[in-house]
């Protein structure tokens, strides 16, 4: 650990410049010009093309692959199968907010025994033109024996189901099962006794859920170029929230040094946690090895909907009890939860959160991990909070309608605060649901007066944030500019945000600062861009190595001035003397502090390599009105707001951004977003064609609030704020829709021929 | 549009493509691929004389469909025949008080054509429908008929005006109505050789309007889950004389039922009839549940589509 562990970030409050104002982001005129290179960008001389092919079955066991006849496809310079790759043992990874078994990521790159669901990787091709590619993926010959499948988690749960993993036992549960399941795991979250907590209640409200597995829909596909060369060194370019990461599993599932592999992380064209893992990148260094030339391999629309990382599909019982005054006394849920072909489902984050937002006495939450042929699930946007809170809030919802108290008004009444003992375990510190709760019920939106067919839902969300494992270096160039590298892939602005931080703390104008991510082999290791942690950390790691070149910089006046550092301040980016007792000196400023560097002690630079704690959770409400078409079923969103604790936006147009776009995609999930399959478990709408997201014109502009309650371990107060605002989303639509039309949905999406078919019902046509 | 910029390296093999090929990794290279010829006519009979050549011939006019099916490799034709450098196929011209609109006349050149789009709104409104800003400068009436799928939105407005589809072929020209071109999803009644030159819309009755309306689950960028299209005249005291109903997505290729139509012929169009229009519609469906729509929910909408279309037409042919 560097110098920087014993500062004290309450040293020195003063008037802040630069935190809090809007600056250019650094990123934006190549982004909107078009000249950021992402992904597919990269062409290396020699390049090959590369190819997957993937299996059309569900659920299938491999008996052979036989490449020859791709193989003498002219053009045709290497073909990978399983055989290239070595098994790995069972042992677990941390990727993100969520854990991986590294002998399952081997699976899922390239199947071994059985082909898990359509769309899995089987083979990969490297060859002089795409097209070339593709005509080889034609003449591999596979023999499949196709197996029963199941996709359905309530479906796969049950005894007489379809078995994936004839080794895997339900873990969690006493005494350990004699049969093998497709229930990974069994798990509880408990605080106090919840039996006692219902026998106080006045109301119980008890309901069923189901959600629907959505996809990320990052707009960039997956995609990477991969070099291997003679002498053992490789080298590989991706779209990746975390190129760390990447080199740690492509090292290890290739069998070579970490040292051997250098990793840059191109720009990314979105990732909301869908990119926290691997697929390419072994594929195609283990392609380049074979042939020695670079491959580059990018995924079509239609191969990331079939198989990459959406979340999970879930069933989920919820029963909430409360006395007539408003007060909780019991909060229990059951959660089953679609990990998809290996285990790993959201479901135990989901279970922490699903009543994080309140102070409860008494709550019991149990979550099951559920193996099922669909492609493995991947973090997205506060993983699994989104799936309990749907849950959950609806039925407060309800519970608010049952007891004739305000959806906000209830809320605030059971709300989280300081001190509240939280299920999953911490007792919170400062946090902000009852500011939230306030902020939305004070909003003009809150009070506009609704229209026929109208409606206003209300929910909370809550989402942890995360620190880990950051290395930064600051380097001060010679004309007193600065060379900020850090290790985290910029996923939203935060190298705007981070260089913002870094000339609060300098005393300079951001635009002297110039951010760059660096490679891997440049910096430390990095925990990759996840749980909201890059502002959040990186800025933590950047103030800290900025406050080591500012004690240099002091040092090196002290020196020039003859007198002690500790007589030195740095003040509006220039030392100067602490007091008229310490001498009469001109100030020295950055400038001319770096101009003479070489002469007093060589190049003046601040690193720091740390595992940064103390990430402030981070809560949210929101409001939604829809307007409901009582002929066609379809809910068109009126107006949206969202309130989110950001502790402090250190840019603000870019924390209103990102809660738009979280509750963007919540609006999609909740409207008409979900993988159809058919009766073989293939997906049917691999496409946005058909995977519908909503496009501009279905959304009006959502009402960003941010709100401030700063978190006491951060120099500036910042949490994470890139998730919470997808929680709350699904259930305040759904609430509206109640609101609406009287018509209580508890199964997503909320998609015209569902709401129809309800309304219907309602009026017994 | 991705979409387009691998296809077109492979189509047109220009030198303008490099770019693409060189860096977008599913772009088709012109060297070691699909042998794929690409022709580019000047003349109708040049054009029939080679897709008359070649039985896996394909005609691309916008590419919107064509070229989205090359990519996705669910087609892989020996030729495609572009017939955007032929002038009569692109052109639009009076013909006898009607128009005639050349089949590779795109949504943007029609949609800006004031004296069409004052006659044919509902005609404009449905072809403009297709797509995005991008896709409008290149989607053209022909192809949104020949592509054949149920849920084509130019084609009820097109059956409902009562247009008539110009079809040029080696034994010359034949002209049939709109309805009796696309057979099934994919399918069309056209003849080896034979491609759609342009379609004539008829001159119209005084006191005529017509509409389209189709359902969608978002605003745009969608297929219609279910489509109507409506054309209807009045006379001197607003009883609708004459009517055309075509309803798109609810069956294997646009339904024209005739019941819809006589709801509405003899009556003012008041809400009795409208409510017949919509009964009519709703009985006439014959859709299937599939991904983009249960069956249930479309037979019930297909009535709620119908009568909404109306309602607007009707507004039109009093406003004319």
């Amino acid at each position: 650990m560097s110098a920087a562990e014993d500062l004290d970030y309450q040293e020195k409050p003063h008037e802040l410049k630069w935190v809090g104002t809007n600056v250019a982001r650094t990123d934006g005129v190549d982004k909107v010009t078009g000249r950021a290179r992402f992904g597919a960008d990269l062409i290396m001389s020699g390049m090959l093309f590369g190819a997957v092919l993937r299996s059309p079955h569900a659920h299938a066991r491999i008996n052979g692959i036989d490449t020859s006849r791709a193989e003498a496809l002219k053009g045709v310079k290497a073909v990978v199968t399983r055989n290239d790759f070595e098994d790995q043992p069972s042992e677990m990874i941390q990727v993100g907010e969520l854990t991986v078994n590294i002998r399952d990521v081997i699976r899922n790159v390239l199947a071994r025994e059985k082909a898990m669901y359509d769309g899995h990787a089987v083979a990969a091709v490297a060859a002089t033109s795409a097209s070339i590619a593709r005509k080889a993926l034609k003449l591999i010959e596979v023999d499949y024996e196709v197996l029963p499948h199941v996709i359905d988690v309530v479906e796969a749960m049950k005894p007489d189901a379809p078995l994936l993993d004839e080794k895997q036992f339900t873990d969690g549960v006493d005494p350990k099962p004699d049969k093998p399941s497709n229930v990974a795991k069994r798990l509880e979250i408990k605080l106090g006794d919840v039996e006692k907590g219902f026998a106080e209640a006045d109301v119980v409200i008890e309901r069923e859920y189901k959600t629907r597995p959505v996809h990320q829909g990052y707009i960039e596909p997956h995609a990477c170029v991969a070099s291997y060369t003679e002498d053992g060194q490789g080298e590989v370019w991706c779209s990746t929230p975390g190129h760390f990461l990447v080199r740690a599993i492509t090292s290890r599932l290739c069998g070579i040094e970490v040292s051997k592999l250098k990793v840059t992380a191109s720009e990314i064209g979105g990732g909301f946690g869908g990119k926290n893992i691997v697929y390419l990148e072994p594929l195609a260094l283990a392609l380049s090895r074979k042939c020695g030339r670079p491959v580059k391999i990018a995924m079509h629309r239609s191969e990331v909907f079939r198989a990459t990382g959406p979340t999970s599909g879930a069933h989920m019982k919820v029963k909430i009890g409360a006395r007539r005054d408003g007060r909780i006394t019991a909060g229990w849920a059951e959660l089953m939860f679609q990990a998809g072909a290996f285990p790993g489902s959201p479901v135990f984050p989901a279970a922490m959160c699903a009543y994080a937002c309140y102070d409860l006495e008494n709550v019991l939450v149990i979550g099951y991990d559920v193996i099922a042929n669909r492609p493995k699930t991947t973090a997205y946007r506060a993983p699994g909070a989104q799936i309990s809170a749907f849950a959950v809030e609806s039925a407060m919802d309800e519970m608010a309608r049952a007891l004739g108290i305000d959806p906000v008004d209830f809320r605030l009444m059971n709300a989280a605060k300081e001190g509240t003992k939280a299920a999953y375990g911490p007792t919170f510190g400062p946090v902000g649901q009852v500011e939230t709760l306030k902020a939305i019920k004070n909003h003009p939106n809150y009070r506009v007066p609704l229209g026929p067919n109208q409606g206003r839902g209300v929910a909370s969300g809550f989402w942890f944030n995360i620190g880990g494992e950051t290395s930064v270096t600051m380097n001060v160039n010679d004309d007193g500019t600065i060379a900020l590298t850090v290790g985290n892939p910029d996923l939203s602005g935060t190298r705007t945000s981070i260089s913002v931080m870094a000339a609060e703390e300098l005393g300079i104008d951001p635009e002297r600062i110039r951010p760059a991510v660096g490679d891997t082999t440049s910096l430390g290791f990095n925990f990759i861009s996840a749980g909201s942690r890059t502002t959040f950390a990186v800025g933590k790691a950047t103030v800290d190595a900025a406050r080591v070149v500012i004690g240099e910089l002091r040092a090196r006046a002290a020196a020039a001035w003859n007198i002690p550092v500790e007589a030195v301040v740095w003040e509006d980016g220039r030392a100067r003397p602490a007091s008229s007792n310490a001498g009469d000196f001109e100030p020295l400023s950055l400038e001319d502090i770096a101009r003479d560097a070489k002469k007093t002690g060589g190049p003046i630079a601040g690193h720091v390599e740390t595992n940064v704690s103390g990430a402030g959770p981070s809560f949210a409400t929101e409001a939604v009105d829809v307007e409901v078409d009582p002929e066609t079923g379809h809910i068109k969103i009126l107006r949206f707001t969202a309130a989110q604790d950001a502790g402090r936006a250190i840019q603000p147009n870019l924390v209103e951004g990102q809660y738009q776009g979280a509750a963007v995609q919540g609006i999609g999930w909740a409207l008409n977003e979900e993988y159809i399959y058919d009766e073989r478990g293939r997906m049917e709408n691999p496409g946005f064609l058909d995977y519908r997201m909503p496009v501009a014109s279905d959304l009006p502009m959502i009402d960003a609030v941010i709100v401030e309650v700063p978190n006491p371990n951060h120099p500036y107060g910042v949490r994470g704020i890139g998730e919470t605002s997808i929680v709350p989303v699904m259930a305040a639509v759904a609430n509206a829709l109640e609101d609406a039309t009287g018509v209580r949905i508890q199964e997503l999406p909320l998609s015209p021929p569902r709401v129809l078919k309800a309304l219907n019902e309602k009026n017994g046509s | 549009m991705t979409t387009f910029r691998g296809a077109n390296c492979g189509l047109g093999a220009k030198p303008v493509c490099s770019v693409f090929t060189d860096t977008g990794s599913n772009a088709t290279e012109g060297s070691g691929g699909v042998e794929m010829r690409y022709e580019a006519p000047e003349t109708m009979k040049a054009a029939v004389a080679l897709l008359a050549s070649d039985e896996h011939g394909r005609v691309l006019a916008g590419g919107t469909d064509l070229l989205v099916q090359l990519r996705a490799d669910t087609i892989e034709p020996s030729l495609v025949v572009d017939i955007k450098k032929i002038d009569e196929m692109c052109a639009i011209t009076r013909e006898n008080g009607g128009f005639r609109i050349g089949a590779a006349v795109t949504g943007a050149e029609l949609g800006e054509h004031e004296a069409f789009k004052s006659v044919w709104p509902g005609v404009v409104e449905a072809l403009e429908l297709i797509g995005s800003t991008q896709i409008q400068g290149r989607a053209t009436m022909g192809g949104n008929l020949c592509n054949a799928s149920p849920a084509a939105d130019s084609v009820p407005a097109m059956i409902a005006a009562g247009a008539i589809a110009t079809i040029e072929g080696p034994d010359g020209r034949r002209d049939v109505p709109v309805g009796e071109v696309a057979t099934g999803p994919g399918r069309t009644s056209l003849r080896a050789g034979e491609l759609v030159a342009s379609f004539l819309f008829p001159e119209q009755a005084p006191r005529t309007g017509d509409a389209y309306l189709r359902f969608i689950p978002r605003t745009e960028m969608d297929i219609a889950v279910v489509g109507a299209g409506v054309c209807l005249t009045l006379d001197d005291s607003d009883v609708c004389v004459a009517a055309k109903v075509s309803l798109g997505a609810v069956a294997a290729r646009a339904l024209a039922p005739e019941a819809a139509a006589k709801a509405l012929i003899g009556t003012p169009v008041d809400d009795a009839a409208l409510a017949e229009l919509s009964r009519a519609a709703s009985a006439a469906a014959q859709p299937i549940d599939d991904k983009r729509g249960t069956r249930e929910f479309r037979i019930q909408v297909t009535g709620v589509m119908a009568r909404r279309a109306a309602e607007t037409a009707l507004a039109r042919a009093k406003g004319a």
